[in-house]
C-alpha cells in the first residue's frame, strides 16, 4: 500500500510532544485563570479546617512538631482535593463540550493534553498551599526549616501526581453528574481513612491497618515526613508508588476507550 | 514520527495517487442502533464531495470515523493511507468543532494559535481571520461572538493547518443567507487551491452550491453516489396530494412508474412522483372521482424516503 507521507512532523516525536504539552498546559491554565471561582472553593476549605480545628487547640498549635504535622496533613488533603475536583470534574465537564472531541482530531496523541493537565494539577497544588502555609505559619507554631523546603516541594509533586491521575481516570470514564458524586463520595472517606483530618496515631488498630494501604495515607505520610523531617516508612512509599501505577493505567485505559460523549 | 506502512515512492512520482479517503465495508453500531451498515467509500485527491442525507442517516458517524474520533466495529478506515486513530495520519486533516462549541473564555486569537501549534506550516492568524471576515475579532473572547461569527471561526479552524483533507459537518447550519454564501465562497476558494473536501448537509441547496460529487446516505447505507447533476435529477420529486378513495389511490400508484405508494395525509393521499404531470394526466384520464388536488415540490427528506424504499 502506498502512503502519502504526512508533510509535517519533521521535528522529533519527543520534542514535539514536549512542545505541545506546554501549549496545552498554557491554554488550560488561561482557561482556569479566567474562571477562578472553580478553584477558589478548594483553596479555602483546608485553611478554614486548620483555622477551626487546629488553631484553637493549644496543645497542638503550640507544639512545633504537632502543629507542623497537622498543617502538613491538611496540605496533603488540599492537594488531593484540588486535583480530584479540578481534574475529575474539569475533564468530565470538558467532555460534555463539543470543543473537546474537536481537539482529539488534531494531529496530537493522548499524552500532551494529559501531561498539560498534570502540570496544571501540580501548579494549582502549590497555589492551594499558600493560604495553609500562612495560617499554619502565623497562627500556630508550625515551621518549615530551610532544609525541609526542597523535600516539601518535591513531596507536593509526589502527592499531586496520583490524585491528578485518579481525577483524570474519573473524569474520562463518566459523565459530569456521575463524576461529581464519585469524587465527593470517595474523597472525604479516603482523606479521613488516610489520616488527613485526624492523625493516624489515634486510629484503632483495624483502621490503621486498612489506612496503611490507601493512597491518601501514603500521600499524608510522604508530606508529613517531608515537612517535619521524620523518616518515611518504606511501606508507605511503596504503597504510594503502586497507586500511581494503578491510576496511570486507569487513565490510559479510560482515555483510549473514550470516544467523547457516550450516546446510548 | 513515521507512518506504520512503508512509503513506496512519494506522492509526486506515484503514477496513481492513492485515495485520500478509503472506507471499506464499515459497520458501526451504538447499542441497538446501526449507524453505518457495510459502507464503502473512496475519495480521490482534489474532489469536493457532498454527503447528503436526513438527520440520523449516519453522516456524522462517518465523519467521526474519518477524523479518528471513533473506531468502526468492523471494516477499515484510512486517510492518506493511514489509520486516522494514529495522530500522524491526521497531520493533513482539518475538521470543525460541532455546534459552534468553542471555549467561551478563550480569545479568538488564542483558539486559532492553539490549533496552529499542532501543524508545521499553519496559516498566519491574521490572514486566516481576514479570509473569514473575523479580522477585528482577534482579542474578543469566543463567548462574546455572534452565532454566525462562531460558525465562521469554527470553519476557519478547519483550515488553520493548510490541510489537504477537510471534513465539514453541516458547516452553515443556523447562518443567514448572506453569511452562508460568504462561507461557501471561502470553501470554494480553499478547494480550488487543491484541498479535498468532504461536506455533510441536509440542505440540498448547500450541496448544490459546493459539491461536484454527491453521496446520498440513508439509514446507515449509501443509497446513491454520482455527479451532482444526476443526483439532482434523482431526488427532484414532486408531491401530489389528492382526495380520493383508497382502492383508487393504490390503482393510480401502480399504473405509473416512479410513483411512490400512497401515504395518508389528513383526509388526502399523497404520492411522490418523478413526473407529476404524468400522474395528474393519468388521474384525469382514469375518470376516478377526486377532489382537492395539489402539486408541490417534495422536500429532501421526502425524496430520501423514496430513495430508501427504492433501494430495498
Amino acid at each position: 500500500m502506498t502512503t502519502i507521507a504526512p508533510p509535517a512532523l519533521t521535528e522529533g516525536r519527543l520534542a514535539r510532544d514536549l512542545r505541545l504539552t506546554f501549549v496545552h498546559f498554557r491554554v488550560q491554565l488561561v482557561e482556569m485563570l479566567r474562571t477562578p471561582m472553580a478553584v477558589i472553593g478548594n483553596l479555602v476549605f483546608p485553611s478554614v479546617a486548620l483555622l477551626f480545628f487546629v488553631v484553637p487547640q493549644q496543645a497542638i498549635a503550640s507544639d512545633p512538631l504537632l502543629a507542623t504535622s497537622a498543617t502538613a496533613q491538611l496540605s496533603a488533603f488540599a492537594i488531593a482535593s484540588t486535583c480530584m475536583f479540578t481534574f475529575g470534574l474539569g475533564v468530565a465537564e470538558d467532555r460534555d463540550k463539543p470543543f473537546f472531541p474537536y481537539l482529539r482530531t488534531l494531529p496530537v496523541g493522548a499524552v500532551p493534553p494529559l501531561a498539560g493537565r498534570v502540570l496544571n494539577g501540580i501548579l494549582w497544588s502549590f497555589i492551594a498551599l499558600v493560604p495553609l502555609a500562612l495560617v499554619g505559619g502565623l497562627l500556630t507554631e508550625a515551621t518549615l526549616s530551610w532544609g525541609r523546603l526542597l523535600p516539601t516541594l518535591l513531596a507536593v509533586v509526589g502527592v499531586a501526581t496520583p490524585f491528578t491521575l485518579l481525577g483524570l481516570a474519573i473524569g474520562y470514564s463518566m459523565s459530569t453528574k456521575a463524576a461529581i458524586a464519585v469524587v465527593q463520595v470517595s474523597l472525604f472517606p479516603l482523606a479521613f481513612a488516610g489520616g488527613m483530618f485526624m492523625p493516624p496515631e489515634i486510629f484503632p488498630r483495624w483502621l490503621d491497618v486498612l489506612s496503611s494501604y490507601t493512597p491518601t495515607r501514603g500521600a499524608r505520610e510522604l508530606f508529613v515526613s517531608a515537612a517535619t523531617g521524620a523518616p518515611l516508612d518504606a511501606h508507605f512509599a511503596f504503597v504510594l508508588a503502586a497507586w500511581i501505577l494503578v491510576f496511570a493505567t486507569l487513565v490510559t485505559i479510560a482515555f483510549r476507550r473514550d470516544e467523547g460523549r457516550n450516546f446510548k | 514520527m513515521t507512518t506504520p506502512s512503508a512509503a513506496v515512492g512519494t506522492a509526486q512520482d506515484a503514477e496513481r495517487q492513492p485515495a485520500v479517503v478509503e472506507v471499506r465495508e464499515v459497520t458501526r453500531t451504538f447499542g441497538p442502533v446501526t449507524a453505518l451498515d457495510g459502507v464503502s467509500l473512496s475519495v480521490e485527491p482534489g474532489q469536493l464531495v457532498g454527503l447528503l442525507g436526513p438527520n440520523g442517516a449516519g453522516k456524522t458517524t462517518l465523519l467521526s470515523l474519518l477524523s479518528g474520533l471513533r473506531r468502526p466495529d468492523s471494516g477499515t478506515v484510512r486517510i492518506f493511507g493511514g489509520d486516522p486513530r494514529d495522530p500522524a495520519a491526521r497531520a493533513s486533516l482539518g475538521t470543525t468543532p460541532q455546534e459552534t462549541g468553542l471555549p467561551d473564555v478563550l480569545r479568538v486569537g488564542e483558539v486559532v494559535e492553539l490549533v496552529a501549534r499542532h501543524y508545521p506550516d499553519p496559516m498566519p492568524t491574521g490572514e486566516l481571520l481576514e479570509r473569514f471576515a473575523l479580522g477585528d475579532m482577534l482579542r474578543r473572547q469566543t463567548g462574546s461572538l455572534s452565532g454566525g461569527q462562531k460558525r465562521r471561526l469554527a470553519v476557519a479552524l478547519a483550515l488553520v493547518g493548510r490541510p489537504r483533507l477537510v471534513l465539514l459537518d453541516e458547516p452553515t447550519t443556523g447562518l443567514d443567507v448572506e453569511a452562508r454564501h460568504e462561507l461557501w465562497s471561502a470553501l470554494r476558494t480553499f478547494h480550488s487551491e487543491g484541498a479535498t473536501v468532504v461536506v455533510t448537509s441536509h440542505y440540498l441547496e448547500e450541496i448544490e452550491a459546493l459539491a461536484e460529487r454527491v453521496v446520498v446516505v440513508g439509514q446507515g447505507r449509501i443509497l446513491a453516489d454520482d455527479s451532482l447533476s444526476r443526483i439532482l435529477a434523482t431526488v427532484a420529486r414532486r408531491k401530489v396530494l389528492v382526495s380520493l378513495d383508497e382502492a383508487a389511490a393504490t390503482e393510480l400508484s401502480v399504473a405509473l412508474p416512479a410513483v411512490s405508494a400512497p401515504a395518508r395525509e389528513g383526509d388526502r393521499f399523497s404520492f411522490l412522483a418523478a413526473d407529476a404531470d404524468a400522474l395528474v394526466r393519468q388521474l384525469v384520464r382514469s375518470g376516478l372521482p377526486f377532489s382537492d388536488l395539489e402539486v408541490r415540490g417534495a422536500s429532501l427528506e421526502e425524496a430520501f424516503i423514496t430513495l430508501t424504499q427504492e433501494s430495498r
